[in-house]
């Protein structure tokens, strides 16, 4: 069982929900990176997301655009994410790390050497945001023999066809993007979530995550209400941005009050916001 | 790979063109795209839609364009004999008319009051603007910061047409960056709006969309070159950026045989100087905008910065139908420096009376190259893609004349 199931079990058996924090790779800086996951785990984090900076990022708002720039401008590169995740899994064996980032990097490294390095360092899922299912049915087999779960993102205009595909082709887990547009948008929609994530949840027989939009402890537990997993991504690098030079400290310290609205789900008691 | 017998039928269902093409987005754009597919596949199976495209293009923009034979340059020259599709004579003075009017029908027919466009040197902007004027759509145009400074004219015109122009900072701040920013407007307001590309790459339908649309050139050429020469030229030429003009021409050419296709990139500097433009030349494939295709990419697979005179062909990748042209030999490419472009554009201006855009004058430096190499029997046809009149500032900057 893979470590990302693992963990998805542990807390379904708990009745707790995952929370999983998404930070660029090198922002602020590469030596900053691993101190940072080692404060979201500190934090409560049950996965970390970590993002693969791309000169490019398509799908990203202007929070993550910035944040990637500066990491690529400080050199980093798929290579040493790789290194940052072999160095965190030295000390931690047991928070899945997930790395979420772009087609083209995989690419000039090549897929199979790719999944073959990863897996090697330790990463467990990965996420290439311009790999819809039909363009890597490849890349994800290759994925899934190599000890990678492939992770899909279903958004509000996905229809079924689209959960068939996600499911036959992806494993781990289902992002599901909670409203239009790029990352770091502020409209969310909890009813409309709310509406989608059963039906999803059955179709696609796996646990499922909720993603955009979600900036503090209250939005995140009314997510957590409906949804297997919530992640939190542009608000902790506008956490990093605001604070240079306490970030570490800055981001376990965002990160408590969510965990406590997660787990507050699990002993039924509300939390105020 | 393409058989004599076996007609050339690319992308296949999915928008490949072998390995290159695709449909490389979010899964929040993939619906769009599957709208846009069945939506440009009903259209061009209506007659109405195609008589219509057909009224706009002879009414609006004063098409057919002319086939001119370039005597006393090809004669100077002293080998084979040069001819000119004058794209430049069309209303707003470049090819990129043919595919806006095109795509702006088939937005109108989904019920989209709403258009956006990416521009580089502001061709397609200005297309793109002027048609959404002509048919009363919202209009808003993304366009590198660094090129609004650089295009002052281009953005005046636009905001004339009545589009509204927005600066991109991220990045390069020049097309690609541009590009990026209205596929996120894109996936924000999808319900209401179209994203009109400018050029025949990003995912599938566009790249097939807009060779279609551009197929009008070639489409003409091969009536007017017999009635003119009485037979089909030896060579077409194109400059090629993300290659939409290239494509319009070439495409109808790709079953006659005999006929060599020569895609011209930018060289820039030289391409061993790193600062080109010259993706199918110099680059690998990689994923980018969509579509995979040939990219000017570092080793860790990140977009390298490129470099034209001609901001029109500043572009870091191209076409996929051109990647597949090149890696099964119908179409060849071939590099074309800033320094042998603007000494084509200089030779057009002074001997046949014609200012060439300055991306067309890579098309014609290659063309110049050849001919001397060439018979006199020769026949050699170029496509003029655009005039010149938006490079005045760059050209006199160049030749240290201030205005």
């Amino acid at each position: 069982m893979s470590r990302i199931q693992t963990v998805f079990q542990r807390l379904q058996a708990d009745g707790r929900k995952a929370l999983i924090p998404f930070v660029t790779a090198g922002f602020p800086a590469p030596a900053l990176t691993l101190p940072l996951m080692n404060a979201l785990v500190e934090g409560g984090a049950d996965i970390l997301e970590l993002g693969v900076p791309f000169s490019d990022p398509m799908a990203d708002g202007p929070t993550i655009q910035r944040a990637s720039e500066r990491a690529l401008a400080q050199g980093m590169s798929l290579r040493k994410v790789l290194e940052t995740v072999r160095a965190f899994r030295a000390a931690n064996a047991d928070t899945p790390v997930v790395l979420m980032g772009y087609a083209n990097p995989i690419e000039a490294m090549g897929q199979e050497r790719f999944v073959a390095a990863a897996h090697e360092a330790g990463v467990d899922g990965v996420l290439v945001v311009d790999y819809p299912p039909e363009e890597c049915v490849s890349f994800a087999a290759t994925a899934k023999a190599g000890g990678l779960d492939p992770i899909f993102l279903l958004a509000p205009t996905s229809g079924e066809q689209r959960f068939a595909d996600v499911a036959r082709a992806g494993s781990g887990y289902i992002y599901y993007v909670s409203l239009k547009g790029v990352t770091g948008s502020a409209k969310l929609d909890v009813d409309e979530v709310a509406r989608r994530i059963p039906e999803i949840r059955a179709a696609v027989g796996m646990p499922v995550g909720v993603g955009f939009g979600i900036r503090d402890a209250e939005s995140a537990q009314r997510i957590g209400a409906v949804a297997d997993a919530v992640v939190i991504g542009s608000r902790i690098i506008e956490e990093i941005e605001n604070n240079p030079g306490d970030e570490v400290a800055r981001v376990r310290d965002f990160m408590r009050p969510i965990r406590a609205a997660l787990d507050a789900l699990a002993t039924g008691r509300g939390v105020q916001a | 790979m393409q058989m004599a017998d076996t007609p050339y039928q690319f992308p296949d269902a999915s928008g490949h063109f072998g390995p290159y093409g695709g449909i490389f987005v979010a899964e929040t754009l993939m619906p769009a795209l599957a709208e846009l597919r069945e939506a440009y596949a009903a259209c061009q199976n209506d007659p109405a839609f195609v008589a219509e495209f057909e009224y706009e293009l002879k009414h609006y923009v004063g098409r057919p364009s002319p086939i001119y034979h370039a005597k006393r340059w090809s004669e100077l020259l002293g080998g084979a004999q040069i001819y000119l599709k004058r794209e430049d004579l069309n209303h707003t003075g470049a090819h990129k008319v043919n595919n806006c009017i095109g795509q702006a029908m088939v937005a109108r027919r989904m019920g989209k009051p709403r258009v956006i466009a990416e521009t580089g040197a502001g061709q397609h902007g200005v297309a793109t603007a002027t048609v959404a004027a002509r048919y009363g759509m919202e209009c808003v145009v993304y366009m590198g910061s660094e090129d609004v400074k650089r295009q002052a004219a281009n953005v005046y015109r636009m905001k004339l047409l009545g589009a509204t122009v927005v600066p991109v900072e991220s990045g390069s701040k020049t097309l690609k960056d541009a590009l990026n920013e209205a596929m996120r407007d894109w996936v924000t307001n999808v319900a209401d709006t179209f994203y009109i590309i400018g050029t025949v790459a990003g995912p599938h339908p566009y790249p097939m969309m807009v060779r279609d649309f551009q197929s009008v050139i070639g489409k003409e050429c091969l009536v007017q070159m017999p009635d003119m020469v009485g037979r089909q030229p030896d060579y077409v030429i194109a400059c090629v950026g993300g290659g939409s003009n290239a494509m319009g021409i070439f495409h109808p050419y790709i079953g006659v045989p005999g006929v060599r296709l020569v895609g011209v990139e930018a060289a820039g500097d030289g391409l061993d100087t790193g600062r080109h433009s010259a993706s199918l030349t110099a680059g690998r494939p990689g994923v980018l905008h969509g579509n995979r295709t040939y990219l000017l990419q570092d080793e860790d697979g990140q977009i390298i910065e490129t470099h034209s005179v001609s901001a029109g062909l500043d572009y870091p990748g191209v076409g996929p139908e051109h990647a597949w042209l090149k890696d099964t030999a119908r179409a060849e490419y071939v590099g074309i420096t800033d320094a042998e472009a603007l000494e084509a554009f200089h030779k057009l201006c002074r001997l046949e009376g014609i200012i060439p855009a300055l991306e067309s004058s890579h098309a014609l430096a290659y063309a110049a190259k050849l001919a001397p190499s060439l018979p006199k029997d020769k026949i050699l046809l170029v496509n003029l893609s655009g005039r010149g009149d938006k490079d005045m500032h760059t050209v006199a900057e160049r030749s240290g004349i201030q205005f």
